[in-house]
């Protein structure tokens, strides 16, 4: 973005070039890149927008995967032998971590934007640890991890297990 | 009260010792300063200043030692030293922080960074522009609204009570030094310019949660925007940044709590009971 310049108008009339702001200090994206800098919290922020994304890709692939029925039943099932290769196997582990995750996690932050489980307003005292970054919503972010780490698990043993 | 004190003491003690087994001690640093002045079209670049320093050394003691015998033109601001004023925000080793209230021995590192706070136009040096800042803090109306109160006519003033239980739901927010730290660890600032951010938000908090004020529909009309309280998503870290325990992360989400209706709008229990009572 361009600079924006600021002028002041002096007695005489005349126009002074007072400063020029460049407006284009923003993190932008570059900020979720290093999501560990501010804790937990914002590491989760960051997994859910990220597993988000995620979910949204393998809902336009699922749509467009299911509408070759349409085609008749040579299509669909050459679709589904794409999903039968190991890649394919990798792809949907990612998608039920994913989905896990964001479900477990979205249940907490249901709770949490509610102003739930966070705790009472109170007098703060150094070394001012704010309450609303408790034990509970690390308890939480930790749950939904842990419980996508279980179902990715139970997902390769079934889709990689054989018969 | 004699356990309480003694509580407080034992974890004093606690959390000294584990600071003291945090801290790094050294005779020197370097400063890696962002320099560039804007209003000349400078590019950006950094500048490294070795700085001695001492146990007690912040990183303003050695920006300013920096400054008074190495290089006059680093641009910086700063005025109490004491983390009352919030004017030295920057961000140290990439989080924002108060540079009077960091120590060196703190940090990680024999180099310590110094930019200019992110999300905040960018002026020269180590300073931004915090007009956009104030704006929004302006437009959360931070100022306590009664209609009952008719200021104008001095014999109609009366005094408001508050218990202290009442004090304590808003005390913590009105600690806010507007240092801009909040603003700029926001990744919703960071992505959108119209949203108000985590000060302003929980400034809004602080007037809505105070009993003497009576303006709660006007307040949420003005929070209630496609920029504005729902555009939050607990992401913490202005919480975790927040250099006197303001905590926004809180009063964002106990606000829209209450917008929400998650809540217990005590202040609207208490006008029903008022009104039937009428």
């Amino acid at each position: 973005m361009a600079p924006s310049y600021i002028y002041k108008v002096c007695t005489g009339g005349e126009e002074v070039l007072m400063e020029a702001i460049d407006r284009n200090n923003r993190e932008g994206i570059k900020g979720w890149l290093n999501p560990s800098r501010y804790g937990a919290e914002r590491i989760s922020y960051w997994l859910q927008r990220l597993t988000g994304v995620g979910l949204l890709g393998y809902f336009i692939g699922h749509v467009y995967e299911t509408s070759s029925l349409t085609n008749g039943p040579d299509a669909w099932a050459a679709m589904l032998e794409l999903t039968q290769t190991p890649m394919g196997h990798m792809i949907l582990l990612l998608v039920i971590g994913m989905s896990t995750f964001h479900s477990a996690n979205g249940i907490r932050l249901i709770f949490t934007q509610g102003g739930k489980g966070l705790g009472k307003p109170g007098r703060p005292d150094y070394p001012y640890d704010a309450v609303s970054l408790n034990y509970r919503q690390k308890s939480g972010i930790w749950i939904a991890l842990i419980l996508a780490a279980a179902a990715m698990m139970y997902g390769a043993s079934v889709l990689f297990g054989g018969e | 009260m004699t356990d309480t004190i003694e509580k407080l003491e034992r974890l004093d003690k606690k959390r000294s010792k584990e600071h003291k087994e945090k801290e790094i001690l050294r005779s020197s640093i370097t400063l890696k300063i962002l320099r560039a002045n804007r209003a000349a079209n400078e590019p950006a670049h950094y500048d490294t200043i070795e700085v001695p320093v001492q146990r007690s050394t912040t990183v303003l003691d050695a920006l300013l030692w920096a400054k008074g015998y190495k290089d006059h033109s680093i641009g910086i601001r700063y005025s109490c030293r004491m983390a009352s004023c919030g004017s030295c925000g920057m961000k140290i080793n990439g989080i924002p922080r108060l540079a009077c209230y960091t120590k060196v021995s703190e940090l990680s590192g024999d180099t310590i960074t110094c930019e200019p706070l992110s999300n905040f136009p960018h002026i020269r040096d180590l300073v931004t522009d915090f007009s956009q800042f104030f704006e929004h803090h302006k437009n959360m109306q931070p100022y306590i609204q009664n209609e009952n109160a008719d200021i104008k006519d001095p014999a109609k003033l009366s005094e408001f009570m508050q218990s202290p239980e009442d004090v304590d739901k808003f005390l913590q927010f009105s600690y806010c030094i507007k240092c801009g730290c909040c603003y700029a660890a926001c990744p919703t600032v960071a992505m959108d310019t119209k949203f108000p951010g985590p000060q302003a938000l929980a400034q809004m908090y602080r007037y809505f949660a105070d009993t003497r004020d009576t303006a709660v529909e006007k307040r949420m009309e003005i929070v209630d925007d496609r920029h504005g309280l729902f555009r939050c998503h607990f992401a913490g870290s202005c919480s975790s940044v927040c250099p006197k325990g303001v905590d926004p992360a809180l009063g964002i989400q106990l606000l829209r709590g209450h917008m929400l209706g998650y809540s217990s709008n005590e202040k609207k229990i208490a006008e029903l009971k008022e009104r039937l009572k009428k």
